[in-house]
């Protein structure tokens, strides 16, 4: 896993509440056995539907950092949702919440979500739809998140920050935790 | 010792460690495996050189990309195909069990696992499937996962998990006849909302879970999803006990006694403490369909559809009213129909197949109509033959079909066209869910059946002579 401590990057706002799993990356895509290639795949069917959807704008074609609202990343469990971001060149999803599942596959693969509370995130969008070219600076080191000269701080988990600081995926930690399993294993019999 | 609700219990024990600013260690007893999410699971065993901890622990399907017509061996989609062959070649060499095409219990990971007696009360259980919440139905506590989290379950028989927070939801009253467990769900889950339930596991009580049957409450926990939830549990009892004797992976004498003898633990103590409670009325309540683009956007099929104005996500009421083609304040009877879909983990079981069967016996589908009937799987589509469902439904007009995910979410050749409206037994009405540009309408599959027969949409009660001819 890529290591991860900051970022300075402009903004793609996705001005909608619960951004589902099938929405992110339609289930058509599904079928491959990689875990690479997922990419052009990301939000294709709403590419589609509308041409005025925010991926179809070339002005934040380049954008690294996603801005959504509520509830990001609901419904399948799908982990392919999170390949599809990071491939696409998404290192950062900042909401106002995300669903559980979402955030746990987010972790594993060094995607970084900032939770912050929907005034800021409302007024950001609204920013980011007037000015394509603003751009946001996310440190995890301090837990600080800037834009348009506005600084906050976040949230966010220790054991994830130090995965994700470290370039360390839970496996290895589980993994250490063999003499323990071991233990447990034996107690129930 | 404090009061302890049965979800902390059955955590509890499988607790391995705990450590500061590390989340839980948490022992996984069961896992099920599918074509889609576990492929690049099986590479990185390879990759890392790692060993599975525990086959005899793992159980295989295939469910999502299989087509579900009788020729369904040939898989015409080469990257489908590649897909279940990745999924055979991986179980032959980890020597995993698998329940491949004509094994006679091949089927939807979460119609399987239960039928097999696989899913046990008290077990943890993970799945990378979100709707793998259903077999919270047996008092297990079962997690959808992502890919990351199977290979670490498989490595290591562990996941790492924050310790979920808990939510008790209570249904109460004595619903109108055609009100079923679906529309209890859809009920709940229009009342507290897509993300309702976020970092919390449900726990279903109340006299109405106790009078349900297994089916029905495999229904309710399956949709625990829908509400944000990370899982839902129902305490197990008599009903789950009588479900589970025989069947092929159920402990048998003694060990079945132990079983009945541990089930009684697993309930939760008396004034046991929940992070949040509910309480859900469904006195008199009437079946349930949606009308929008997410599994909150439901209504009772007597009401109209919300207004938008000062509604606080208009946005998302918009959004979804443009993409249903439909109205604020309308009623959804009598919208026209195109397709009729029976099937998936949430309502594709026996108890389903003969509500359906009886809702269209001696009766035909409107003209308008495709209707798909999808058995949750071979044992499901072998009782329904038995018991000569499939007589019924041909006569119908139905194409009652093989087993497998199908046109729940399109994987696989089964989709509903551009434009096209469909009414639904599945889980989920997301935009283009079931194919590009479909609109789905979900529903129990009573409504779904009752409104083939009319061609559009309508609740049981709508369909002439109905209970008078029962």
């Amino acid at each position: 896993m890529d290591k991860f401590r900051q970022l300075s990057a402009s903004v793609i706002p996705l001005d909608l509440d619960n951004i589902d799993t099938d929405m992110i990356i339609p289930a058509i895509h599904l079928k491959s056995i990689s875990r690479s290639g997922y990419g052009d795949g990301l939000f294709s069917a709403l590419k589609e539907l509308y041409p005025d959807f925010i991926f179809n704008n070339a002005k934040y074609s380049s954008g690294q950092i996603l801005l959504s609202k509520a509830n990001f990343g609901c419904g399948s469990s799908r982990e392919h949702a999170v390949w599809a971001i990071l491939q696409y060149g998404i290192k950062i999803v900042v909401c106002s919440s995300f669903s559980d599942i979402f955030f746990n596959n987010a972790a594993k693969n060094g995607l970084l979500l900032i939770a912050l509370p929907e005034s800021i995130i409302n007024k950001w969008i609204k920013l980011s739809l007037e000015d394509p070219d603003l751009a946001m600076t996310v440190n995890l080191l301090n837990n600080k998140i800037s834009f348009n000269k506005e600084e906050y701080d976040f949230d966010y988990d220790p054991y994830r920050k130090h995965c994700l600081i470290e370039g360390l995926d839970d496996l290895t930690y589980l993994l250490s935790q063999d003499t323990a399993i071991t233990e447990y294993e034996v107690k129930r019999g | 010792m404090q009061a302890q609700n049965i979800i902390n219990k059955i955590w509890d024990k499988h607790l391995v460690s705990r450590q500061k600013n590390f989340p839980d260690v948490l022992y996984i007893d069961r896992i099920l495996l599918h074509e889609v999410t576990s492929a690049q699971a099986f590479t990185e065993i390879h990759e890392r050189g790692l060993s599975i901890r525990n086959k005899q622990n793992i159980l295989a399907t295939i469910d999502h990309s299989i087509p579900t017509d009788k020729n369904r061996i040939n898989i015409n989609d080469p990257i489908a195909r590649t897909q279940v062959n990745t999924l055979r070649d991986n179980c032959k060499n980890h020597n995993i069990t698998i329940y491949d095409i004509d094994s006679n219990h091949q089927g939807i990971v979460h119609v399987i696992g239960p039928e097999l007696g696989f899913t046990l009360p008290g077990t943890t259980i993970v799945c990378g499937d979100s709707h793998t919440s259903t077999h919270g139905a047996f008092g297990a506590l079962a997690f959808g996962v992502g890919t990351s989290e199977i290979l670490h379950a498989m490595a290591s028989s562990c996941i790492l998990q924050e310790k979920p927070k808990t939510f008790k939801v209570e249904f109460v009253g004595t619903p109108s006849k055609y009100f079923t467990a679906k529309d209890a769900v859809l009920k709940l889950i229009a009342t507290i909302g897509i993300g309702g339930a976020k970092g919390c596991v449900i726990e279903y009580v109340g006299d109405y879970i106790k009078s349900l049957s297994m089916e029905s409450r495999m229904t309710i926990c399956n949709m625990s999803i829908e509400c944000g939830a990370r899982a839902g549990l129902i305490a197990p009892d008599t009903t789950t006990l009588n479900y589970l004797q025989n069947r092929e992976y159920t402990p048998k004498g003694a060990d079945f006694e132990k079983l009945i003898k541990q089930c009684r633990e697993l309930v939760s103590d008396k004034d046991a403490y929940y992070d949040t409670e509910i309480i859900i009325d469904i006195s008199n309540a009437t079946p349930m369909i949606t009308w929008g683009i997410n599994p909150e956007h439901a209504i009772a099929l007597d009401e109209l559809t919300p207004d938008v104005e000062n509604a606080q996500d208009r946005l998302t009421l918009e959004k979804a009213y443009a993409y249903t083609k439909l109205q604020p304040k309308q009623s959804l009877k009598g919208v026209p129909i195109d397709f009729a879909f029976i099937g998936s983990c949430t309502n594709g079981r026996i108890e389903d197949m003969r509500v359906v069967a009886d809702i269209l016996k001696n009766r035909h589908i409107a003209s308008n109509v495709t209707m798909y009937i999808v058995p949750g799987s071979e044992q499901v589509l072998k009782e329904a033959c038995e018991e000569g469902l499939d007589k019924i439904f041909a006569a119908a007009g139905a194409d009652f079909r093989m087993p497998g995910c199908s046109m729940c979410l399109g994987m696989n050749p089964d989709k509903v066209p551009p434009g096209k409206r469909c009414i639904s037994s599945t889980n989920r009405n997301f935009i283009g869910r079931q194919g590009p540009n479909s609109i789905t309408h979900l529903a129990s599959p009573a409504t779904v059946a009752a409104s083939a027969v009319l061609g559009y949409i309508a609740s049981v009660q709508n369909i002439d002579s109905y209970g008078a001819t029962k």
